[in-house]
């Protein structure tokens, strides 16, 4: 097995499936790029951050289509197109973006197949970027995963490494619901093993990055990284932590969560996004309702403050959570409830 | 000409300000020095200078992800705006917005804006302003070319004509929207055109001629502050730099990278000017040089700056909670 990073794993995917099925598509805004320049070249940027390289050379215009800047156009096409036919995979470039053309995928993709008794499939992929570190500011820079998992009819993918990320987009291409998949941009250059043959992983099927019997950390994308940068530190400290990345947030792997709480009795959730109404609260209100009797110490939420990006460099890395605060938060609780016996 | 020798080198003097500034800080972004996404403007200087030339205390701007010029025509501190840029304390927007959402109410600049199609909504939000509130003023609302095929554009649009207000869509068709060019991302349609269509007068200039766009807006501006009928200017302007600063602008031919800066907007100005005997040579070489200095000494005095304070990541989300 290769090292790659996680834009080649992504790229992998969308290319072995076009490969093998005539109906996926590819479209969005400079997933070519340089349409209609003076170079006379087709594929002079594949996407802002190069993720879509080289898609168009092998596939053509047909199947590979760069758009005008009309991101509500972009994502109702592709609702459009995969009510009738084609697997869309369409690019909304920053997820911030969402704002212009959030109608067309929970209004409409998200709705078809219930408003319709059952009868529409649509089988589309929204890839977009999330996350912050990038100085990117406050439209640029936003963990919006919340807003899609708390649609009923989309599933949403929060990717956490680039092996991951390849099996986990096969997986959501050659699915027959809308499902959102977000790539965080600080992430893309990460390597990781992967094969160079497709594979899929299930959605709803969360993964045990490392067990330890003290706290459970539930994270998601880049905070599951610091997670493990953090749950190393603890260790040293003689401090075991599970860390638990669910992979999907919709559908959700409740039982590997609950389960691993029954055993720590302890809850730590890190999210990069804002704190009200989000994957946090809605992890923490998961144990509360359903594992309360096993927790030993209040859960704690590791967070992005209630406050947009802020652009300086030094105030978004305040923002961001990151192994530190994750470490403090399970030693505030782990003081609190005592340790439990090896 | 109708402009006095000292507006004609009060004009000169802006858009050399924003080429010099454009050029620092495209340097420092390459270099490191500027943290975040940096759209330059260097080439498209008359359309902003032109343009807010003719606008005043009262009048707003909206702007885009590619705003310095629009900012500093519009009477912006080149000071605040580099410490904003390079992310220290007392920016114009105290270091939380950055180059993409410079901001300057005080002067009438409505921000920068990161979303493409973001600003035109919000410019006729401002000529509605205006017009409730009798002020006087108009709002010019710039978009790229870009940014005229958004639905939040035709939607703006739409509601500039039906409620009669005092906006100027300035659409700065600088031939690509990203990697895209025109051609392409608009299906070879005339702007002006389709923007006319929605009910408005539409004209179009030639953006290295500071003379045609300000002559132009002048008309342009008065008609529609005397009458509250928006209208639409499309300014053919030449983007010198890559879409962001760090594009290696592989969809722009040789040819076209090495001819893309003759028709310089300033040695125009420059060659006219001192054609009609209005100003002398030695005038504008003593600007130059000011100009210089001045830009040298913001981006010295932005750089030895400290970053804004950690406590205000928490501040300015509502004004009370
Ligand atoms: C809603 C939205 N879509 C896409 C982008 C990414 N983007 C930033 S600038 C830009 C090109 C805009 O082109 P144009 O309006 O012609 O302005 P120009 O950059 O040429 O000045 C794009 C696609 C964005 N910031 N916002
Ligand atoms: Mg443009």
């Amino acid at each position: 097995m290769a090292k790659k990073s996680m834009r080649t794993a992504i790229n992998e995917a969308i290319r072995l499936e076009m490969r093998r099925d005539p109906t996926v598509i590819l479209m969005g805004e400079d997933v070519a790029g340089g349409q209609g320049g003076s170079a006379d070249v087709t594929d002079a940027f594949g996407g802002v951050l190069g993720v879509t390289k080289g898609l168009y050379t092998e596939f053509g215009p047909s199947r590979v289509i760069d758009t005008p800047i009309i991101e509500s156009a972009i994502m109702g096409t592709a609702a459009g197109a995969a009510v009738s036919g084609l697997r869309p995979i369409a690019e909304l470039m920053f997820s911030d973006f969402i704002g212009v053309c959030y109608d067309q995928i929970f209004n409409q993709a998200a709705k078809f197949r219930y408003m319709f008794g059952g009868k529409a499939q649509t089988p589309m992929v929204m890839r977009s970027m999330t996350g912050a570190g990038l100085r990117a500011a406050a439209q640029h820079s936003q963990s919006l995963h919340a807003l899609f998992t708390m649609v009923p009819g989309l599933k949403v993918v929060v990717p956490s490494g680039a092996y991951d990320a390849k099996g986990l987009l096969i997986e959501a291409i050659r699915d027959n619901d809308p499902v959102i998949f977000l790539e965080h941009k600080a992430m893309y250059d990460l390597e990781e093993e992967v094969p160079d043959e497709a594979y899929t992983i299930p959605f709803g099927e969360a993964n045990v990055l490392r067990e330890g019997k003290d706290v459970t950390i539930v994270a998601l994308a880049r905070m599951v990284r610091f997670s493990m940068e953090a749950a190393a530190n603890l260790s040293k400290l003689g401090i075991e932590v599970t860390v638990i990345d669910p992979r999907t947030t919709s559908p959700l792997d409740t039982d590997t969560i609950l389960e691993s709480v029954a055993e720590t009795g302890r809850l730590v959730v890190v999210d990069e996004a804002n704190p009200r109404c989000s994957f946090a609260t809605d992890v923490a209100a998961l144990v509360a309702d359903q594992g309360f009797k096993y927790l030993k110490a209040p859960i704690k939420l590791v967070t992005a403050p209630h406050a947009p990006v802020p652009f300086a460099p030094n105030l978004e890395d305040a923002y961001i959570p990151n192994a530190a605060k994750i470490e403090a938060a399970v030693l505030s609780i782990v003081a609190a409830g005592g340790r439990n016996a090896a | 000409m109708q402009l006095d020798r000292d507006t004609l080198a009060e004009s000169y003097r802006t858009m050399a300000t924003i080429r010099a500034f454009e050029e620092r800080v495209g340097a420092d972004s390459l270099s490191g020095l500027i943290p975040g996404f940096v759209h330059l403007y260097a080439g498209e200087e008359a359309s902003a200078t032109g343009i807010c030339l003719e606008l005043g205390e009262k009048d707003w701007i909206g702007s885009n992800h590619r705003g310095h010029g629009h900012c500093i025509a519009k009477g912006s501190s080149v000071e605040g705006m580099m410490l904003e840029i390079y992310a220290r304390e007392g920016g114009l927007c105290g270091g939380k917005g950055g180059s993409m959402h410079i901001a300057d109410l005080s002067v009438g600049m409505l921000g920068a804006n990161g979303i493409v199609g973001g600003g035109a909504p919000l410019a006729v939000g401002a000529a509605l302003s205006a017009k409730t509130l009798k002020t006087g003023g108009v709002c010019v609302g710039f978009i790229g070319d870009g940014a005229s095929n958004q639905g939040t554009t035709a939607e703006a649009m739409t509601m500039a004509v039906v409620l009669k207000v005092p906006v100027i869509f300035v659409i700065e068709n600088n031939g690509y929207g990203e990697f895209t060019a025109v051609s392409y991302h608009s299906g070879g349609i005339d702007l002006a055109a389709r923007a006319a269509s929605f009910g408005m007068e539409a004209h179009k200039v030639d953006g290295t001629d500071f003379f045609a766009v300000n002559e132009l807006a002048r008309e342009v501006i008065a008609k529609t502050r005397a009458t509250n009928m928006p209208a639409v200017i499309e300014v053919a302007v030449n983007r010198w730099h890559g879409h962001f600063t760090g594009d290696p602008q592989a969809y722009r031919s040789a040819e076209e990278l090495a001819t893309v800066r003759l028709s310089d907007p300033l040695v125009i100005f420059k060659k006219r000017v001192i054609e009609a005997g209005l100003l002398p040579q030695e005038l504008f070489d003593k600007i130059d040089g000011e100009v210089a200095d001045r830009i040298d000494s913001a981006a010295r005095a932005a750089i030895a700056a400290p970053p804004p304070d950690i406590s205000t990541v928490t501040t300015d989300v509502y004004v009370s909670y």
